[in-house]
């Protein structure tokens, strides 16, 4: 099956993750304060560009050539890469991709890969499949160290941990560090300066011993061979220069033309995805060099998916996202839920987009409706995705997908009835009559069956005794 | 100018004091309107659920209705942005050029009520009078969609002795969303409990919005809390004059 991985199988539909995440106080309220603060952020340093709208405009447009002539630019990519020393792997699907690193990682006679952020590998289930093969993945990334360690799930693309406060971080690594190697420091407080440097302890004896490392890409440049990762730690540097083998997975829509493309995505990415002017690093490596970083490098293209969402003249925009997590911080459904009642790797309102497309949507089939069109997502998008547009269309493709429902049922009736004046104003009369008998001081309260969630918690209105129709017909035809 | 009204089905069917109230203004105001009883429904449920197809003789009857018309006018923010964005998208994906002509003549020529009264009538001040404090909702449609601006509060501002309170936090969306309000209920109510906290923080008597269907789920919300907030559409406060209400 193609888009492996992307969904954590065992997951409940959007709506029944979300009830259970939405009585979790300290949940929400740790999502309130989180995306708040950088979406306040993100605001301030875009609003400081005369052309972030250009800009904007530039990323889409350099995003849809891409798209247009991605097998070309694959290829040029690939030709890049092997000239600048690196070894090229295409993989068609997630099976395939564990399968080629679990190989490279093998072929070192090696058991233990430093890991620098990357969505790519999370969607693989990498780490899983390592550790099968008996090979140990140690994330260095902050936030998705404290994920492995809480044996959890990243709840947000950029920020994994999101949905913990720093006195669960402090209890997590005062729990478990140890038996990933150094412990935490006795008496560690929670102190963010703190934490951060028990996580530095922590993680130093692996950089300095790790022979084998695994990235991810934010992008990669055909015309040079140069594949570029943005961080705000340093772990990730570590990881690129340190080690001997260095293998890089990256999805197939991460390539970019030129290196000069770059020049629109890091003033986009920074900005949109952590409020700031310039990320602290950016790394950028070009093959191998002989006695300078690793002397091997192999790259992975990964497609699990991808090709059949870029046949999707309307849904292949999402393809454009460069994972900034704008969206996610601006969506007023994910500021409740969090992101594990998405039940995917990639949450938000860019998951309900990406997700069901990658693995189908009868896979994910509430996805697409978990979201109440408000636009602020794409107002957001630092590259203009119309996420509201393709949810548009994917719901679309899941109602197609299920066939004769009730819902489908009751949707054909609807439509009868609202192509006819004339049923429409029976309807109304029916609405009327009923809707009166049912309120109480002009109210409706709570109401059975589908429309018992909605009742719940707000009152309807009772049906006026005439409708406009009617009145217009009764005070304006007459004179 | 031959103005027809397009109530909506969800404003005729529930509020029709709505409809009253933008035939109050605009006659006001000296224009004569007209209601065209063929029409029904823009058809934005049927497309936001997902049941496109079903959508299509919806739009066929507006085109149909409305073609003859200088200008249609609605109040109903969303409603506007479904004939606007997503009539032409349906009439290209289903329907023969014909319709797909009408239909781009005839969008042009459709207006939200307070584009209509700033931008086409070019008038702020309706002679409206509500001496009451009144929050102004900005609906998702009307913010991000059509993109209002302030042209409602410029409407509201102009509108003797009220007074304009802000909400905070206000351009986050309420949780309706049409189906979604049903099909995701409990994050729904979870965003209105938000949004109803804001508009008690306000200090508003009214909460106005120039879509209807925002302000049922917000005032429903606000009903069953027990608060005494109003909910209105914005077109009858524009309708009210000294003494009326």
């Amino acid at each position: 099956m193609t888009g492996q991985g992307v969904v954590w199988l065992g997951s409940p539909s959007f709506p029944e993750a979300a009830r259970e995440a939405l009585k979790d106080s300290q949940l929400r309220a740790n999502l309130k304060r989180a995306t708040g603060t950088i979406r306040d952020k993100r605001l301030a340093v875009a609003s400081e560009l005369d052309d972030w709208e250009a800009l904007r405009e530039a990323g889409a447009a350099i995003k849809k050539r891409t798209a247009r002539h991605l097998d070309r630019y694959l290829v040029q990519l690939e030709e890049s890469v092997t000239a600048a020393g690196g070894t090229v792997h295409w993989a068609a699907d997630a099976g395939e991709a564990n399968r080629i690193v679990a190989e490279l990682v093998r072929a070192t006679g090696e058991r233990e890969v430093v890991k620098i952020k990357s969505m790519a590998t999370q969607e693989i289930g990498l780490n899983e499949h390592l550790a099968e093969q008996g090979i140990t993945a140690y994330e260095t990334d902050l936030a998705e160290l404290i994920v492995q360690l809480g044996d959890d799930r990243p709840s947000h693309i950029l920020v994994p941990a999101i949905h913990k406060n720093r006195t669960e971080i402090r209890d997590l690594f005062t729990a478990e560090m140890g038996h990933w190697g150094q412990p935490a420091p006795d008496g560690l407080g929670d102190d963010p300066a703190e934490l951060a440097e028990a996580a530095r302890r922590h993680l130093r004896s692996k950089f300095l011993t790790a022979k084998v490392a695994v990235s991810g890409a934010n992008f990669a440049c055909a015309d040079s061979g140069t594949v570029v990762i943005v961080e705000s730690e340093g772990n990730g540097r570590m990881c690129l220069t340190l080690p001997e083998t260095l293998i890089t997975v990256m999805g197939i829509e991460k390539v970019v033309p030129t290196w000069s493309d770059l020049e629109v995505f890091l003033q986009l990415l920074p900005r949109s995805s952590t409020g700031e002017r310039m990320n602290p690093y950016t790394s950028t490596w070009t093959g191998t060099t002989d006695g300078d970083g690793p002397s091997a490098f192999h790259l992975i293209l990964l497609d699990n998916g991808r090709t059949d969402t870029l046949a999707d003249e309307v849904g292949r925009q999402a393809l454009a996202c460069i994972r900034c997590s704008a969206c996610l911080n601006v969506c007023p459904v994910f500021e409740r839920t969090g992101g594990h009642a998405y039940g995917s790797v990639y949450p938000g309102p860019i998951g309900a987009v990406l997700t069901p497309q990658l693995v189908g949507v009868e896979n994910a089939a509430s996805l697409p409706f978990a979201s109440t069109l408000c636009g602020a997502c794409y107002d957001a998008c630092p590259v203009k995705i119309d996420i509201p547009e393709v949810l548009a269309h994917l719901r679309a493709k899941v109602v197609e997908s299920k066939g004769r429902t009730p819902e489908a049922l009751a949707m054909k009736a609807a439509a009868t009835v609202l192509d006819s004046p004339r049923l429409l104003g029976a309807a109304q009369k029916a609405a009327s009559v009923g809707g009166r008998a049912l309120a109480r001081n002009g109210r409706i309260g709570r109401m059975p069956g589908p429309l018992a969630g909605w009742s719940d918690s707000r009152d309807t209105p009772a049906p006026p005794a005439e409708s406009f129709r009617t009145w217009w017909r009764k005070n304006r035809e007459t004179e | 100018m031959r103005i027809a009204l397009f109530i909506t089905c969800f404003n005729d069917t529930m509020f029709p004091e709505t409809g009253r109230a933008v035939v109050t203004v605009l006659e006001r105001l000296g224009h004569t309107v007209e209601f065209p009883q063929e029409q029904t429904c823009c058809g934005q449920m049927h497309f936001n659920t997902g049941y496109r197809p079903d959508a299509v003789p919806l739009v066929a009857r507006f085109a149909r209705t409305f073609g003859d018309y200088d200008a249609v006018v609605t109040p109903s923010a969303s409603c506007a942005g479904m004939v606007r964005e997503n009539h032409p998208r349906l009439a290209e994906e289903y329907s023969p050029p014909a319709l797909v002509r009408q239909v781009a003549e005839l969008v042009p020529r459709v207006h939200e009520f307070t584009e209509f009264l700033t931008d086409v009538l070019g008038v702020t001040d309706v002679g409206a009078s509500f001496p009451h404090k009144v929050a102004y909702h900005p609906t998702c449609h009307s913010l991000r969609g059509l993109r209002l601006g302030d042209r409602p509060e410029r409407l509201l501002r102009a509108v003797k002795d009220l007074e304009l309170v802000d909400i905070p936090s206000a351009d986050s969306c309420c949780g309706f969303g049409g189906t979604f309000a049903v099909k995701n209920a409990d994050t729904s109510a979870a965003m209105l409990a938000d949004k109803n906290a804001a508009v008690l923080d306000s200090g508003a008597e009214v909460l106005c919005a120039a879509d209807n269907s925002c302000l049922m789920h917000i005032g429903g919300g606000l009903s069953r809390q027990g608060a005494t907030v109003r909910t209105m559409h914005l077109a009858e406060i524009l309708a009210a004059t000294e003494g009326a209400v």
